[in-house]
């Protein structure tokens, strides 16, 4: 690249970098939601190294963006699908993609008896938790991950997905069914 | 309605994504059904708790935070600095006299802003340089793996302990109903004068406070009050009572400014 070309394009991103800038620049928008991209980043990659990776790629694609950014409309949701859309180009992404097309993957769950789920759930700890996030299909990982984590309305959800709304809940509701079996089976398998 | 049907609506329920009347109607049917509401009651509970255990298991580094905040941040416009790059063929024109008069005046006000500025920056440049000794001295307490002398979260342990330490003393801020965590605290010495180092916790993100006696030497008398943030961290400086107090975290500067309010009132009881 020559280096008027080089100058012009660096000069391009410092105007974009406080395009829509009447309510705040770039990184006064996208730096409150570093640690909460972060870590969904975290959960979706499960390695550390692949997450900043893909939070430091998510950050310069969404400021090279940010022109086409409407304000008013949900910054967060709209980050998430950068990070998401960017997670998915990768290997680890194109692996998970793969079970993307199907709401009906099923966990591999433990061989149980059936005891209540509510009284079983009740003994369930922190790493129980997460170990059940960690062996969850990632669209399913991901839509607890907004819904009970980062507390998204199934609008903000809808729009960070993009999915319907009635998508979000059907997903939603097999999401925890997965989940809340898998956690019934283990916690059934350790008590007995 | 049966339970079954019911039962579909309570992930919208506990999500809080049903109309005033559609809650009302399930509400009425918790009352009446002991099975759907020990069922609602444990979908609340997995909620909490799926929260508890996911939000902020992971955190970014200080570092990564800088790294990105650098990637981000808006560069200079090179017009300014480079013209003759972008316009190779730029000449000058041949100025008349009063063109040459309009030029010396015009420069003549240039030196003037600069040699104002240069005395300016000087000054905010030495606070800066002392700012960011304290944020080196911050960011190797991080780094170690023992960052406090003294650990406990009781003031009445911490402070004491730096009795005997300081030719000088200074009240810690009652915590109650703050999100604050005091963590500990060290013995620091800056330009050879002893001094306090405090750490707080605030949701898993540090933060240090420097007490140390003010006097010329010791602490830039240029420092003043400010509020800078430099590589992705927030810091605040002030004088109060012959102390002065350097607050910095990697926290948003409205957490920054709290911590500093509640020393500030600690002073004046």
């Amino acid at each position: 690249m020559s280096s008027r070309r080089l100058m012009h394009r660096v000069y391009t991103l410092g105007v974009v970098a406080n395009s829509p800038g009447a309510s705040g620049s770039f990184a006064d928008l996208a730096m409150p939601h570093f640690a909460s991209l972060f870590n969904l980043a975290c959960w979706l990659t499960q390695d550390r190294a692949a997450a900043e990776d893909l939070v430091q790629e998510t950050y310069v694609k969404a400021l090279r963006g940010f022109p086409a950014y409407h304000q008013g409309t949900n910054f967060r949701a709209w980050m998430y699908r950068i990070l998401r859309n960017t997670f998915l180009t990768t290997q680890a992404g194109l692996q998970a993609a793969a079970s993307l097309d199907s709401d009906d993957v099923r966990v591999v769950e433990p061989a149980t008896e059936e005891t209540p789920e509510a009284i079983l759930l009740a003994r369930v700890g922190q790493e129980t938790i997460q170990k059940a996030l960690e062996v969850l299909p990632m669209h399913f990982r991901e839509i607890i991950l907004l819904s009970d984590v980062e507390e998204m309305n199934y609008k903000e959800i809808s729009v960070a997905l993009n999915i319907p709304i009635g998508t979000v809940m059907s997903r939603l509701f097999r999401a925890r069914k997965a989940m809340r079996k898998w956690l019934a089976a283990t916690t059934q398998g350790v008590s007995a | 309605m049966s339970c079954q049907l019911w039962q579909d609506w309570l992930d919208p329920y506990v999500d809080g994504g049903c109309t005033p009347e559609e809650n009302t109607g399930i509400e009425d049917h918790l009352v009446t059904c002991t099975a759907c509401s020990a069922e609602a009651l444990a979908r609340m509970r997995l909620k909490h708790a799926t929260r508890l255990a996911a939000a902020e298991r992971y955190t970014p580094s200080p570092d990564f935070r800088m790294r990105v905040e650098l990637a981000i941040e808006k560069p200079r416009n090179p017009l300014s600095s480079i013209p003759f790059v972008i316009f190779p063929r730029f000449k000058f024109p041949v100025l008349t006299k009063r063109w040459k008069q309009s030029l010396w005046a015009g420069a003549g006000t240039l030196v003037l802003v600069i040699v104002v500025w240069a005395v300016l920056s000087g000054r905010s440049s030495a606070r800066e340089q002392a700012l960011a000794q304290f944020l080196d001295l911050h960011v190797a307490t991080m780094a170690s793996s023992n960052p406090v002398d003294v650990a406990s979260s009781d003031q009445h342990t911490v402070k004491p302990w730096f009795e005997g330490k300081l030719p000088f003393a200074f009240n810690l801020p009652a915590l109650d109903g703050t999100p604050l965590k005091l963590m500990g605290g060290k013995l620091i010495y800056y330009k050879n004068r002893p001094g306090a180092q405090l750490l707080f916790d605030l949701r898993k993100h540090q933060l240090s406070v420097f007490v140390l006696q003010e006097q010329p030497g010791a602490t830039p008398k240029s420092m003043g009050v400010a509020t800078v943030r430099q590589k992705g961290f927030n810091e605040e400086t002030w004088g109060q009572a012959g102390l002065r107090y350097v607050v910095i975290g990697d926290t948003s500067a409205t957490d920054v400014r709290s911590l500093c309010e509640l020393l500030r009132a600690a002073q004046r009881q």
